[in-house]
């Protein structure tokens, strides 16, 4: 019997609540299998098990827990489990089917004739509302007895007993989450973050300007015969060519604990995504220094996708071994990052920029972007930090390698 | 020490008793006030005091609120315990400076050096036809100023022993005599000789709603309570007792188990105590709430002289009954 714990998807995460289950009572799990999703700061994130074997014990949704906290048992493979697999099978079909009573918002309006149609908005008194996110009832779905037709918390304790089946509510509840963040919560998660990284690690920072025109003009090529969107960004040779350097020189791939470097196990870059509404995520992008620029621009465009509407994976949040940050062809010329602890560097690049540039004893016009690097100065120095920055530089120059 | 014999009193005779108690235990103790020698307390009071304490006790003072109020803040600086009698609490506002500036400031200006140890009685609100300038509640006005401590008994029990915790207490201390109180009656229980003067206190327990309440309001609520519960409403009703420091925890704590409130209040509505507990219970207790708060409190005019009008300007029964229903619905 081992415990599924609440994840810790970053350093600045301290709670988190479980909106859905993806899994019954007594259903097989293996690692990798996303098997529920955890509200976060970050927005609703999918959570992945790493046991192996039955699932039991599943901590009711909308509660509350601190990192750390058991949110199921998993009785691993070769135990007895809990529930037969037989049962666990027909539970999931079960659920599969729509059958139990329609608990979404589209299904709610066609009945909502009694209520006034100048406020859409359903009333839900505070009191119904926690009651509901505690038992996975979705409130705006429910007839309400209340003043002015409010949903009261007598509202949800009714439909809460005739409501038998644990994981549809529970599905709609989630459904109603999915994707939405608090900026508030964020912004103190980024605050405490940030503030730990200042407090704590010894930054130093480097950067240089590269030369960028060879990459642009491979570019070009690779996207002239190319419908949109198969075409690839500037932001994805920049991280092809951070990647392979970190292979180089991977001492700024990794984590600094108590003091001293541990080296990451692959080269997962944690690629900073702003977020409509404030805030930013830098989930991992895994195995970069391996992947195509093709193959590196579709994980781009999904890892972004999901970021923004809800959805990324735990393993995403957790794996991250460097940060880079790419500010795009609308931001600023150049930056210099504050490290996400316990990871080590960040690499930065500005806005690629034409401005004169000497070549060969002539000035010419060029595309430059400015290429930084903030690393922690407990576990490197400038000098290792300067060759990093050499040999993105000099991968960008041949692109076709990358 | 005490006089206390356990028989039916007045709430009138319960002061009275208070404040004789004081007299007796505490030679720097005195009554000042106007009237409240010779005529025995303009709500008859101190009636018979000065005979038996003499007039250095007992002090008759000219119609100069500011006055006599500001030589009660020095007498208690200079080591005395004043009780300060003001006739109506629409009075006091001519001794708002003395109360404000210095009583509840000076503690804080000099850095704690200086107490002042003042108790002041005042009589409030309406209900026996003395017009707008004899029957305000302004007693949510004073429970806004820091360095205060604001009293609001609402039974004989508080009336005839938290003179002595006011007495006792370094800080000046306001009492809210109601004037329609003084003649009610109940049974004390010779067990109890002191009361505190920190929390609030549940007269009724209830499950349905949780009325908050003080002063004269509170036997109105305990009424209202009577006849909800003929309806099966069961009504949990608050007696705040003290408006400064504000107990927030009873009343949130009461709500946890009702999920709804009324806050019943003889003051008017606009920016009043009745405003600061239901932004307390937004603040504090959002996720509690099953119904939106109801304020029952006056209507926002000048108490009038008319009987029927007076009456038709303060918190009733059926208001606070209808108020009640209008929350708590049959599901």
């Amino acid at each position: 019997m081992a415990d599924f714990l609440m994840p810790a998807l970053g350093a600045d995460m301290e709670t988190g609540t479980v909106v859905q289950w993806l899994v019954e009572p007594g259903a097989r799990v293996k690692p990798g299998d996303v098997v529920a999703v955890v509200e976060t700061h970050k927005g609703a994130i999918d959570v992945e098990c790493f046991l192996d074997g039955v699932i039991g014990d599943l901590v009711p949704v909308g509660e509350r827990l601190p990192v750390g906290a058991v949110l199921a048992r998993v009785m691993e493979t070769g135990g007895k489990p809990a529930v037969s697999v037989k049962a666990s099978k027909s539970a999931v079909s079960a659920v599969a089917q729509p059958a139990s009573p329609p608990l979404g918002r589209e299904a709610a309006a066609p009945r909502t004739g009694q209520s006034t149609p100048v406020n859409p908005r359903r009333k839900v008194s505070p009191a119904a509302r926690q009651r509901a996110l505690q038992i996975g009832l979705d409130p705006d779905a429910l007839s309400g007895t209340g003043v002015d037709g409010a949903v009261v918390l007598g509202d949800v304790e009714r439909a809460g007993r005739r409501t038998r089946s644990v994981a549809a509510p529970a599905a709609a509840a989630s459904a109603a989450h999915r994707g939405s963040f608090d900026p508030v919560q964020m912004r103190q998660a980024i605050a405490s973050a940030m503030a730990r990284s200042k407090r704590e690690i010894p930054h130093y920072y480097l950067s240089s300007t590269v030369d960028f025109d060879a990459a642009q003009a491979w570019l070009q090529a690779w996207n002239r015969d190319r419908d949109p969107v198969h075409r690839l960004l500037p932001a994805v040779l920049l991280l092809k060519a951070t990647a392979l350097a970190l292979r180089e020189v991977p001492q700024f791939n990794g984590f600094c604990e108590g003091g001293v470097f541990r080296p990451g196990v692959g080269i997962h870059v944690g690629w900073a995504t702003a977020l409509r509404g404030g805030g930013l995520v830098a989930p991992a992008i895994h195995g970069a220094d391996g992947r195509s620029p093709a193959e590196l621009m579709e994980a781009m465009r999904d890892l972004v996708q999901r970021a923004r509407a809800g959805g990324l994976r735990s393993s995403e949040l957790t794996d991250p071994t460097v940060t880079v940050t790419s500010l795009g062809d609308r931001g600023a010329e150049s930056v210099l990052g504050v490290i996400y602890p316990p990871q080590v560097a960040i690499i930065g690049f500005g806005r690629v920029v034409e401005r004169p540039w000497v070549v060969d004893g002539q000035i010419v016009a060029r595309r430059l972007v400015n290429l930084s690097l903030a690393a922690d100065h407990r576990t490197s120095d400038g000098h290792l930090g300067g060759q990093l920055l050499a040999a993105i530089q000099q991968h960008l120059q041949s692109p076709e390698t990358l | 020490m005490s006089s206390f014999k356990p028989f039916r009193m007045t709430y009138r005779e319960a002061c009275k008793q208070a404040i004789r108690d004081a007299l007796l235990a505490d030679a720097r103790c005195f009554v000042m006030g106007e009237d409240v020698g010779k005529y025995g307390g303009c709500y008859a009071v101190t009636k018979g005091l000065l005979e038996e304490f003499g007039p250095a006790r007992i002090v008759d003072t000219p119609l100069a609120e500011v006055g006599f109020v500001g030589a009660g803040v020095g007498a208690a600086l200079a080591g005395l315990r004043p009780i300060v009698e003001i006739m109506t609490c629409n009075f006091s506002l001519l001794a708002l400076d003395q109360i404000m500036n210095n009583a509840a400031t000076i503690p804080h200006m000099s850095g704690g050096q200086f107490a002042v140890p003042l108790v002041i009685r005042m009589a409030t609100g309406a209900g026996r036809q003395l017009a707008a300038q004899h029957s305000h509640s302004l007693e949510g006005w004073y429970a806004h100023i820091p360095g205060l401590k604001v009293l609001v008994p609402g039974t004989v029990e508080d009336a005839r022993h938290m003179l002595a915790a006011a007495l006792a207490d370094p800080n000046p201390v306001l009492i809210f005599e109601h004037i329609v109180l003084y003649n009610a009656e109940d049974e004390l229980d010779p067990a109890v000789t002191t009361v505190d003067i920190e929390h609030a206190r549940v007269r009724r327990q209830g499950k349905d709603v949780s009325l908050v309440t003080y002063g004269n309001s509170l036997p109105k609520c305990l009424a209202a309570a009577q006849q909800l519960a003929s309806e099966g409403i069961e009504a949990e009703v608050i007696d705040l007792r003290v408006l400064r420091p504000l107990d927030t925890a009873t009343v949130i704590e009461s709500l946890t188990r009702t999920h709804r409130c009324v806050i019943v209040d003889e003051g008017w509505k606009s920016g009043s105590i009745s405003a600061e507990i239901a932004a307390r219970l937004a603040e504090d207790a959002l996720y509690e709430l099953d119904a939106p708060v109801r304020r029952v409190c006056a209507r926002e005019v000048p108490v009038p002289y008319a009987e029927h009008m007076e009456t038709a300007s303060l918190p009733q029964v059926p208001d606070i009954v209808a108020a009640v229903r209008s929350v708590v619905k049959a599901g």
